[in-house]
């Protein structure tokens, strides 16, 4: 019974660790790392709770997917970050001041938290009972493939229409480069490409 | 000492303060701030998957997941954007993006 608690406290203190270092760090490159730990320990967090399924997604999601993606901007962005850094100290002030207001409404709120009575009947998708075969992952799945197909489908839209935006936003037609046409190669006739010289006996090809 | 809903909502709170902390700290470079944003999502996530948990009530986890989706989609576009400013303008800086203020 008290192992969940240890692995609780373990993994929240360095996901909360890994945010302040997120948004302190000096480099972006540990704070990029810091966000993969941050998401890995919230993956811990989830898998503590029950929710293997989304636990996975987030380590493939995130770690696989984003974090890189971030990775890839930092390094390959010529960017003098130490100009960005200046005046940190004029900004930590009030960034710390709202930061506590929103904290302490933010405990206020949770800590005062009570279910109504007869929440239990309001659930939209209770889990199903009998969890020992019907697992996690499944459950979701269930749910996700009958009531929420709409939903799912938009979303895979959503990732669709951002993909193309991606490319299509970087994507560009340097003007110096060669590149290989397939259409002007398919094109091209032999009376235009090869030259017949007439040599004359021992002067060489010359030109 | 069970661990309870209340534990996790502590945790979303503290790292979704963090998220807004970051952008007021680190207020000039995006790549920070685009950061801090998803720190914030993280947070809004292990919300909606404590009270799904306590609840017995797997939508919580689905919208989690909707979440995830658009918050993968928005760093794609951001960043394609952010690569696309640097290579127009050679420079990051919040101040300096205002072209489209009128």
């Amino acid at each position: 019974m008290i192992l969940p608690a240890i692995m609780f406290y373990l993994f929240s203190a360095v996901a909360i660790a890994s945010g302040v270092m997120v948004v302190s760090a000096r480099n972006p490159v540990h704070s990029v790392m810091f966000l993969i730990l941050a998401f890995f320990n919230a993956a811990g967090l989830f898998v503590l709770m029950g929710a293997e399924f989304l636990a996975m997604i987030l380590v493939i999601v995130y770690v696989g997917a984003v974090a890189v993606l971030f990775l890839f901007v930092v390094m390959m962005l010529d960017i003098d970050f130490a100009e960005l850094r200046t005046g940190i100290v004029r900004y930590l002030p009030i960034g710390a001041f709202v930061g506590f207001v929103l904290l302490a409404e933010l405990v206020l709120i949770f800590g005062s938290w009570a279910f109504a009575p007869d929440v239990a009947r309001l659930a939209a998708a209770p889990v199903p009972a009998g969890t020992a075969a019907f697992t996690n992952t499944r459950a979701l799945g269930d749910l996700l493939y009958t009531r929420y197909i709409f939903a799912f489908q938009t979303a895979g839209l959503v990732l669709l229409v951002a993909m193309i935006g991606a490319i299509v936003l970087t994507l560009r037609h340097r003007v110096g480069t060669r590149r290989q046409v397939i259409a002007e190669q398919l094109a091209r006739v032999r009376t235009e490409t090869v030259e017949v010289v007439k040599v004359p006996i021992g002067s060489g090809a010359g030109d | 000492m069970t661990i309870g809903l209340a534990h996790y909502l502590t945790v979303a709170a503290v790292l979704f303060t963090l998220g807004i902390f970051g952008i007021f700290l680190n207020r000039k470079n995006v790549i920070i701030i685009l950061m801090s944003i998803e720190l914030m999502l993280l947070a809004v996530n292990i919300n909606f998957v404590a009270f799904s948990v306590v609840l017995h009530d797997l939508v919580g986890q689905v919208f989690a997941m909707f979440v995830l989706t658009v918050a993968a989609a928005e760093a794609a576009i951001g960043l394609a954007i952010l690569v696309v400013y640097f290579r127009n303008r050679g420079t990051i800086r919040v101040e300096d993006i205002r072209m489209m203020r009128g």
